[in-house]
């Protein structure tokens, strides 16, 4: 199955400590298993620009889709058996621990 | 409908045990073949439909569970095939031997995955992805076989709002790919605290309710908690903090009958008359505790949370009297499970206990020390003990707010009773007229 884990910075999680930043080892594992599909850190949501289209006219908007202070930070897509080495590959990434991560299951092809 | 005759009541009675005794194992084994837990109810419900109209006129078969299963596998077959939904299911159920050729060795090969198949259940309806709530309601639904309406009745909500939460719960099983199986063995001790965590809520959510309560489902969830714990327990017999759970739980239980009084009033256990306590139950708890001990020695490991629990338990269980009530050791209990699972209401108890083995006024500075107003502010007893203390050591004015505020927050009937008759003692005592 298909996992988007999405890695967001919460200003309440602890401060991010650089050093133990292990994202590198963190995707050498996620290799080693063969998991890994793509995956990327994402600009701040400043850099963002929201597109809607109503009416057949398309509205941008400087800015994420909805505004928070927590916000996305990067991606990952991964691809394994199940939910439990999704989760486990979750809590090994650097950012749980520094912000947090969520699982979402991609929609499969019929 | 016409009278039954003897061969339909007959039929109905075996078709009655065989759902008490097997529903589980044949509910767990649906699940894993078709891989869908609404088809897995629905084909069950309709294998028993199946029984009712074919054991009277052929007579009820030698292995009814086997007839069961197979109805229902071949039930399931049917509709997969038919909705042609969920191929990649359709082949796995396919795989499964047709029912009528080689049938000693299928029901061998029922038998030698029934096992299993009820601990993956119990550990998939218990996944920590699913909230507490949704495991809680999973679990009496599927795994205990109570129905809608009843596991709606345990949660106070009504039958369409706990039939959405459970269609809800299996849709994320599914979807989200949580896996039925028992969790491999890197995170059976995370799991499993998991499971044992559903089981002791199921067990508190019945016992708190009261024994004489006219509530007939809450009451009876404490012994079909008791009742699956002691399942997993059968299943998972080298895991002590499983054999400790269900000590625990026995132990408490055996007191059931003496909590209240005739008139439904609470009755304190020291209190409580002793001689009325279940020994059945508490033999068998000790037995059960001893059982946990052993295996831990054996395994050299640290005690667990459950283990601690229990160990407290037999104190009081144990004890003559409550006079004669070890609290010396109780209170190293607590200060041990303090350590291995520090919770405040942990800490509340701990206090309670050293109030009996070194007198109110230690117990009354341990709780000015441990400040739990910040987390149990609003727990009963939190403010109950703390009375309870102060009026022990001869100061009834300074007791009576206590009280008051715990009346305030008490959550049922015979402890708001209890606590008003604490509020008219201390007045008294406190204003004499």
């Amino acid at each position: 199955m298909q996992y988007l884990l999405l890695i967001i910075s919460d200003p309440a999680a602890p401060t991010y400590v650089p050093e133990e930043d292990n994202i590198e080892e963190w995707v050498a594992d996620l290799e080693a298993r063969g998991a890994a599909v793509v995956g990327n850190r994402l600009r701040p949501p400043s850099d963002a620009t929201t597109v809607t289209v109503r009416d057949g006219k398309t509205i941008l908007t400087d800015g994420p889709f909805t505004e928070s202070k927590e916000w996305i930070a990067g991606f990952d897509v991964i691809e394994v058996d199940n939910l439990d080495d999704a989760l486990e590959i979750a809590a090994a990434h650097p950012m749980a621990r520094f912000g947090r991560v969520e699982v979402r299951p991609a929609w499969p092809f019929d | 409908m016409p009278n039954p005759t003897p061969a339909t009541t007959k039929a109905s009675a075996a078709l009655a045990e065989v759902v008490a005794a097997e529903r589980l194992r044949i509910v767990a084994t649906l699940i894993r073949t078709t891989g869908d837990w609404d088809l897995a109810e629905d084909c069950f419900h309709d294998a028993l439909t199946r029984a009712l109209a074919t054991w009277p006129v052929k007579g009820i078969p030698d292995n009814p569970a086997a007839w069961l299963t197979t109805a229902a596998k071949n039930r399931a077959i049917d509709l997969l095939r038919k909705a042609q939904a969920e191929q990649r299911a359709t082949e796995r159920a396919a795989h499964e031997p047709p029912p009528e050729q080689g049938k000693e060795d299928e029901e061998d090969d029922v038998i030698a995955t029934f096992d299993d198949d009820r601990l993956r259940l119990i550990f998939t309806c218990c996944h920590p992805a699913l909230a507490m709530e949704n495991r809680i309601a999973l679990t009496l639904r599927t795994v205990l076989g109570l129905s809608v309406a009843e596991t709606a009745h345990v949660f106070l909500v009504s039958e369409q709002t706990m039939q959405k939460r459970l269609v809800r719960t299996r849709a994320k099983i599914r979807d989200a790919g949580i896996p039925y199986r028992v969790p491999p063995p890197h995170l059976l001790p995370e799991r499993l605290a998991g499971v044992l965590a559903v089981l002791y809520l199921l067990f508190t959510e019945g016992y708190s309710s009261g024994g004489d309560s006219p509530d007939l489902i809450r009451p009876a969830l404490a012994d079909e908690a008791i009742r699956l714990t002691r399942l997993v327990a059968q299943l998972m017999p080298h895991q002590p903090e499983v054999l400790a759970l269900l000590a625990l739980e026995l132990f408490q239980h055996s007191r059931a009958a003496t909590r209240l009084d005739a008139a439904g009033d609470l009755v304190l256990l020291e209190d409580q008359v002793r001689s009325r306590w279940n020994a059945l139950a508490i033999a068998e708890a000790s037995r059960t505790l001893a059982a946990a001990e052993r295996t831990l020695q054996q395994q050299a490991s640290p005690p667990g949370p459950y283990l601690l629990q229990a160990q407290i338990a037999a104190e009081h269980a144990t004890a003559p009297s409550a006079a004669a009530t070890d609290f010396a050791r109780i209170v190293a209990l607590y200060e041990h499970l303090s350590r291995v699972a520090p919770s405040p209401i942990v800490d509340l108890n701990r206090a309670i206990a050293v109030s009996c083995s070194e007198g109110p006024d230690a117990g009354l500075a341990l709780l000015d020390t441990l400040q739990l107003d910040a987390h149990l502010g609003e727990y009963h007893l939190l403010h109950a003990t703390r009375a309870d203390f102060l009026r022990r050591l001869g100061r009834p004015t300074d007791a009576l707010p206590h009280y008051c505020r715990a009346l305030e927050l008490a959550p049922s009937d015979p402890e708001r009773r209890f606590l008003q008759r604490r509020v008219d003692g201390v007045s008294r005592n406190g204003w004499p007229r």
